[in-house]
């Protein structure tokens, strides 16, 4: 099996996400079952196809350098779960010592 | 450094851009403004929302490219870092993977031994910065997302540097092309110049790399060559003691100079980089990268060599004239005022940066204007005042902001050239000193110099030397007769 428990771990570690013991293990099969299912695509020969960033065609569409008004800091500060009069709060991330 | 050893060393260097707003979002970029002011949906990675990018900063990019000799990808593509951490809200950052703008440059360093060295730049990609987090607070800690989405381009160098000395010329050359092309003002101590690097060490002769460590936050450039001459000594006399060097992030402290690993189990790097889905990708034409190579300005290695030939300026002089965009500019504005072209040089690389220095103003602000540089220097040359008056004028040029011609006036400072009021001061002096005249005449000829200070004295500086000089000696040879 190319995924392995390990590797979900990883990942849920790497998303913040945290699971029973019995979720990973489906996870597991399910990943694997997704990836053998996408696996069919190598059997194409894409040794001349250019890789493909996008789904659809186009390119990108450029703004001005010109500045537009920004958002008041209460109403910034609105949906912060934690907050003072300016910052956003969030737990201790490095300890100062 | 041990001398079997060599240094293997690359530098990712990191340039703010002056856009006047940030990469996705008509947010200003400016730096000071209260917390979280400089804020939108977009920059504060509401969902939802859609990044729009800002065509100067590409510019910006292409000139940097341009200007280290890199290829301009006609398709660049961004890309989605992942990883999470409380100044990024949108939990990725917007960057450059596998298509970024520039590509395969280089530029020329000149080192201390009077050699030229070619250091290759892998790549330049333009990304967003992360905001700010204020880790000082006893039990939380602060975010400002304010510099959240301003425009960086991180350029890539190859591992080409073999020691501290070229990796800091390296940098010291990246600031000067990315001032003179005014596209980030290139402070490292203010965070718009930053540089992270990579090391390790090798026997000479070795073909294959050992095992490198990155060293962070060295906020200066002297860090940056402390910090590397730390961490070159360090690994090498890890590898003579028979350990080995384990590849980790390090942080440099300034402090205590050392460079410390990194705490804190921070997974390893597994950002998981794919396609930006909301930017789709960046054209830059032909027809664009000629008319952005049209405003490329002069850098800084034709300018010093015009200054050479332009000004016939020695080397020497023109390296330190044309170290900054704002000096060079300087200087040749007091070229268009005066044409002595090294009094001119003189007096910047000497009593004009050791203000600049001292009082660590920018010479765009300096009281002094090239315009009345020049008046002084023209003062000299004309004979109006004598070099020595210029050094006295010179200081109050500096306090009052005023023209030399009116200092010199106010402070009635004109020299004496009137050779009938230097002969009268002068035979005052001869009169007052009549042993040194008799020692004079009995061939003690050192007595002169005395004579001539005790004229320039009683015209309180103001009478012109070589008349001094001139109408002395011819006074003192008609005493013989
Ligand atoms: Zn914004």
């Amino acid at each position: 099996m190319p995924v392995s428990k390990k590797d979900v771990e990883h990942i849920a570690e790497l998303a913040k996400l945290s699971f029973e013991e019995s979720e990973i293990e489906s996870f597991t099969g399910d990943l694997n079952e997704i990836l053998s299912y996408v696996e069919k695509l190598n059997e194409l020969n894409t040794d001349n196809v250019e890789p493909l960033s996008y789904p659809i065609p186009g390119q990108n569409v450029f703004r001005d350098d010109i500045s537009t008004p920004s958002a008041s800091t209460q109403e910034a500060l609105k949906n912060a779960p934690d907050k003072d009069e300016s910052f956003f709060k969030v737990p201790k991330v490095i300890n100062m010592d | 450094m041990n001398s079997k050893y060599e240094a293997v060393i690359g530098l990712e260097v990191h340039a703010q851009l002056l856009t006047e707003t940030k990469l996705f979002c008509g947010c200003s970029t400016k730096f000071g403004n209260p917390p979280n002011t400089n804020v939108c949906p977009i920059c504060l990675g509401h969902p939802g929302v859609l990044p729009v990018l800002n065509k100067k900063a590409v510019e910006y990019a292409v000139l940097m490219g341009l200007a280290t000799n890199c290829r301009i990808n006609e398709k660049s593509v961004f890309a989605r870092k992942n990883y999470f951490y409380p100044d990024l809200p949108k939990g990725y950052q917007i960057s450059q993977y596998d298509l970024p703008v520039c590509e395969a440059g280089h530029i020329d360093v000149d080192l201390s031994d009077g050699s030229t060295k070619r250091l290759g730049i892998t790549r330049i990609h333009l990304e967003e910065d992360a905001g700010k987090s204020i880790h000082d607070q006893a039990f939380e800690t602060l975010v400002d997302v304010n510099r959240c989405g301003v425009p960086l381009i991180e350029i890539v160098s190859e591992p080409d540097m073999r020691s501290a000395e070229e990796a800091y010329q390296y940098l010291s050359k990246i600031k000067q092309i990315v001032q003179y092309l005014s596209i980030c003002d290139g402070n490292m101590e203010e965070g718009s110049l930053r540089c992270d690097a990579n090391i390790s060490v090798r026997l000479k002769g070795e073909t294959k790399l050992g095992t490198k460590t990155e060293i962070k936050n060295m906020n200066s450039f002297k860090n940056v060559e402390k910090a590397l001459n730390y961490e070159i000594e360090r690994q090498i006399e890890l590898i003579e003691d028979g350990g080995k060097v384990i590849q980790e992030t390090l942080l440099w402290n300034a402090d205590l100079n050392i460079a410390s690993p990194m705490r804190g189990k921070e997974e390893a790097h597994d950002y998981r980089y794919f396609p930006e889905p909301d930017l789709m990708p960046v054209i830059v034409s032909n027809d664009w990268v000629k008319e952005i190579s049209e405003n490329l300005p002069e850098l800084p290695e034709a300018r010093k060599q015009r200054f050479t030939s332009e000004y016939k300026l020695p080397t020497y002089d023109a390296d330190i004239l044309t170290s900054s965009r704002d000096l060079a500019d300087y200087y040749e504005e007091v070229a268009k005022v005066t044409a002595d072209y090294k009094s001119a040089s003189n007096w910047i690389m000497g009593d004009i940066l050791k203000v600049v220095n001292e009082t660590k103003t920018s010479i765009k602000d300096f009281s002094i204007k090239p315009v009345q540089l020049g008046k002084l220097i023209n003062l000299i040359n004309n004979n109006t005042i004598s070099g020595k008056i210029a050094k006295d004028v010179f200081p109050f040029m500096l306090k009052e902001g005023k023209d030399p011609e009116v200092i010199v006036k106010e402070k009635n400072l004109v020299q004496i050239t009137d050779s009938s009021a230097i002969e009268s001061a002068i035979q005052k002096i001869l009169n007052n000193n009549p042993n040194e005249v008799e020692q004079y005449l009995s061939g003690k000829e050192k007595v002169f110099g005395f004579l001539v200070g005790q004229v320039m004295r009683e015209t309180k500086g103001k009478a012109n030397p070589k008349a001094v000089n001139d109408i002395l000696k011819e006074s003192l040879e008609a005493k013989r007769k």
